[in-house]
């Protein structure tokens, strides 16, 4: 199992990142949309999950995710936006654009678990 | 700073008496943090000196305050996912079938701070074969302070991470400044009301689905028993029991059958006990 973090704060890319890797991931990153497009474009295979982050300078987390909707070769990945931005409008935004799951800063380790879980992508990584 | 063994046994005993829940050896330090916040409110300088003069006292509503800090946890929406799942795909349809007055009856046992009503609420509303469906939800617990909570709705920006998918929390939650709170159209569909399992159950009616999650492991065996007993007397016969993945009835008490459902499992009457409970 695979993960992209896509954050410009290298701290919230080092949590994020630590509650991955025990959660069996291997871990990329990037810090901002449009690396994260480079790091995508670079891969070998699609990863299992990427987590974005919203405001990002150069390229923002929902242009990555619209972006990332646009490529069939990426249609796997789960996306899951990572951000401050917590007005419910923010959340149906990010939605429809394609991300799967939302998670709201801050959060707990548990939290990201669980909402790991809901997507399914728990089980699998800790059965490998 | 860490309580005293006889502050610490005063508090187990009363704990204990009142709620049926063991403290056991070990549990110092949840004692203690769950009692400096009502010894500072009490003009305490530490936990110890509160507990003395609790026990000198003995003021109920002082009493009720400490039950009440020690039996109340946090939790999760759609706790453990796999019941709800289970409560979705196999348990509503199957029961959908064989009611034909279109009412379910559900009760939540040790209801906290309200997660588990509203989640199993939102999971009934997800349910096709339920659509129109009346569903009666009764839930409770022994903390009044809970309650009161749970009857709000209003979930802190931390508790809504917890498990609830971002589809529900647009669609079933409103913002209440810096929280979030449930819709009153779910929140009027839940009745909160006080219960303490270990003591005889008040007048509630029967119901089709339980959930006792997560409580009957602090109790000891005979009160689990105990508590086994009377919740088959107020369900129907062909009655839906959830418990929590570490609790079983096997041993306890053998007239319930763990039944698969879906990825989880539930506790059913067993059909020669069933006349017993008619």
């Amino acid at each position: 199992m695979r993960a992209l973090i896509v954050d410009d704060s290298r701290a919230m890319r080092r949590i994020v990142g630590r509650i991955l890797g025990d959660a069996g991931f291997e871990v990329l990153e990037a810090g901002d949309g449009q690396e994260a497009l480079t790091v995508l474009e670079g891969l070998d295979g699609a990863p299992d999950l990427a987590c974005v982050d919203w405001n990002m300078p150069v390229m923002d987390g929902l242009t990555f995710i619209t972006e990332v909707r646009k490529r069939p070769e990426w249609r796997s990945i789960t996306l899951m936006m990572v951000t401050t931005e917590s007005e419910s409008d923010r959340i149906v935004r990010a939605l429809a654009a394609g991300a799967h799951e939302y998670l709201i800063k801050p959060f707990t380790g548990e939290a990201m678990l669980e909402k790991l879980d809901l997507l399914g992508l728990l089980r699998t990584s800790t059965e490998v | 700073m860490t309580i005293s063994p006889q502050a610490f046994t005063f508090v187990r005993e009363l704990v204990r008496a009142e709620s049926a829940i063991v403290l056991d050896t070990g549990k110092e330090y949840l004692v203690e943090s769950r009692l400096v916040p009502l010894a500072r409110a009490a003009g305490h300088p530490d936990v110890d000196a509160y507990v003395a003069d609790l026990s000198k006292r003995r003021t109920p509503a002082a009493l009720k305050l400490v039950v009440e800090a020690l039996t109340t946890n946090e939790t999760s929406w759609f706790r453990d996912s796999d019941p709800f799942t289970a409560l979705r795909q196999a348990v509503f349809p199957a029961l959908a079938k064989t009611r034909t007055n279109r009412t379910l009856r559900i009760w939540a046992g040790a209801c906290s701070s309200g997660q588990e009503p509203y989640s199993i609420i939102m999971t009934a509303l997800d349910t096709p074969e339920l659509a129109g469906w009346k569903i009666e939800l009764v839930a409770t617990d022994l903390s009044e302070e809970m309650l009161t909570r749970s009857r709000k709705g209003e979930y802190s920006q931390l508790e809504v991470n917890r498990g609830l998918p971002a589809t529900t929390l647009v669609r079933h939650f409103e913002r209440a400044g810096l929280n979030w709170r449930i819709n009153q159209s779910i929140r009027e569909r839940v009745d909160f009301r006080q219960l303490n399992l270990t003591r005889p159950f008040p007048p509630m009616g029967r119901f089709d689905v339980v959930f006792l999650r997560n409580v009957l492991i602090y109790f000891d065996l005979p009160t689990k028993r105990d508590v086994l007993k009377r919740v088959r007397q107020v369900m129907v016969p062909d009655g839906h029991l959830f418990l929590g993945a570490a609790e079983m009835t096997m041993g306890v008490d053998d007239a319930w059958e763990r039944v698969p459902a879906g990825r989880s499992s539930v506790y059913r009457i067993r059909e020669e006990q069933r006349t017993c409970v008619l």
